[in-house]
């Protein structure tokens, strides 16, 4: 679709670009945010204080008609100082576009505030960032697990959680174990000119 | 084919309905048949005939019960995957597993003789299967259909019980991801056959405590679920 101008329901040419709504986002929080960073087309924005993200994210929403939350997603730099960084993935729907927003979280601190706030849709998504990543999210209307049960002791998605799982019991509520791993994990690799190379096997990058 | 280990069978006139021959086919365990008193004539029919015997038909209590079990075996569909939409046209008619009986699935545990698990279990539905499977009356049989729920199939990780035989007692497991129809319909007649089998001298559970009691010696498994 590139050089094709979006159009809206009643037929008008949509001028704005992501660039366009990153730079006008920039005028008014031009200290906390960084430069637009354009990746085959997609546009981020770095916010360097998760505190403002509430101000950030209503702005987005109230002035630039970001109206649509897409989704939360959350990194674990495993090793690296901010740890944890949170990604907001952000639509229009009467612009038609998208844009990206990432702030960093400390392991210390591994708080934020919610923006369940300003788009309500981020309840879940927050709920599930602070069951598989451990982040909470400050003010959150109903911050429990969603996936794992209450009392679960462990970050699934955190890097140094194994794959196999630790064993763990609460009970009357759930238990888990370790899965045999066999040597694996099991790896895919795509574009294998036959089944056998392409199912799943053990591969470990270092043999 | 031997008619109680006594006299062959000669069914020639009789050889539409020859019930206690019917039933001789499972009783597998010949030493326990008590013997006939009088000997049989060997040109003595050995079926059942209305004209003669009347009311009455000799058989044995286990495989009259059995006989009744296995062929109206209400399956309690614990859907929880992909399988299950194999499982739902095992029900429907392409299929048609009424066909043996068992096309009354009931979302109620206790009016469920066979659990079939169609699906990835995960632990936190691990608990929900058990006390489920609790609630379903004695006697009681499980079929693990797909390899997700024989062995946890590709999902080698922290989220998913490895075999749904780490929480209960399963009597035929299925092969496939997902198994067709035609699969679950043989596991359905397999199991009819493990069920008109069972003698009722042991203890319809004995074979499960065996089984429980082997997953509590391996210390990988969970010894036993608290619900």
């Amino acid at each position: 679709m590139i050089g094709v101008k979006p159009i809206d329901c009643h037929g008008v040419v949509i001028d704005m670009t992501p660039l366009d709504l990153a730079k006008k986002l920039r005028e008014n929080f031009g200290e906390v945010l960084s430069e637009p960073v354009e990746f085959r087309g997609e546009i981020t924005l770095k916010l360097s204080d998760a505190e403002r993200i509430v101000d950030v994210c209503a702005a987005t929403k109230k002035e630039l008609g970001f109206d649509y939350l897409v989704d939360i997603t959350s990194i674990d730099n495993y090793g690296e100082d901010p740890r944890f960084t949170i990604v907001y993935h952000l639509y229009g729907y009467g612009h038609r576009c998208h844009l990206r927003l990432k702030t960093d979280v400390g392991e210390e601190k591994s708080e934020l505030p919610t923006i369940s706030g300003v788009w309500r849709t981020a309840d879940w998504h927050e709920r599930e960032i602070y069951d598989m990543m451990g982040v909470r999210f400050r003010g959150h209307p109903d911050l429990r697990r969603i996936l794992m049960w209450d009392g679960y002791p462990y970050f699934p998605l955190r890097k140094d959680f194994p794959l196999s799982g630790k064993p763990s019991d609460a009970p009357g509520t759930g238990f888990t174990r370790t899965a045999p791993l066999e040597g694996g994990p099991f790896v895919t690799v795509p574009g294998g000119k036959d089944t056998i190379e392409r199912e799943p096997r053990v591969r470990n990058p270092e043999e | 084919m031997t008619g109680f280990g006594v006299e062959p069978i000669a069914c020639e006139k009789n050889h539409k309905f020859n019930l206690p021959a019917f039933f001789d086919l499972f009783s597998l365990d010949l030493a326990t048949v008590p013997p006939r008193l009088t000997p049989m004539p060997s040109t003595t029919e050995f079926g059942y005939d209305s004209k003669i015997e009347g009311d009455v038909i000799h058989t044995r209590l286990d495989a009259t019960l059995n006989w009744f079990r296995k062929n109206s075996l209400w399956p309690m569909p614990m859907g929880l995957a992909c399988c299950a939409i194999e499982l739902m046209a095992a029900g429907a008619s392409r299929f048609d597993i009424s066909r043996f009986g068992s096309e009354v699935m009931r979302f109620s545990p206790r009016q469920s003789d066979v659990m079939i698990v169609a699906g990835t279990v995960t632990y936190k539905m691990a608990l929900a299967v058990r006390r489920i499977y609790d609630q379903m009356a004695e006697p009681k049989w499980v079929i693990a259909m797909g390899a997700c729920a024989s062995t946890g199939g590709m999902y080698r990780s922290y989220a998913v019980v490895q075999g749904v035989d780490k929480l209960v007692p399963v009597d035929v497991y299925v092969a496939g991801c997902p198994p067709r129809p035609e699969a679950l319909l043989d596991a359905l007649l397999k199991l009819q056959t493990k069920v008109a089998r069972e003698p009722l001298t042991q203890a319809p559970n004995a074979s499960r405590q065996n089984e429980e009691a082997a997953r509590a010696a391996r210390p990988t498994e969970p010894a036993a679920v608290q619900v």
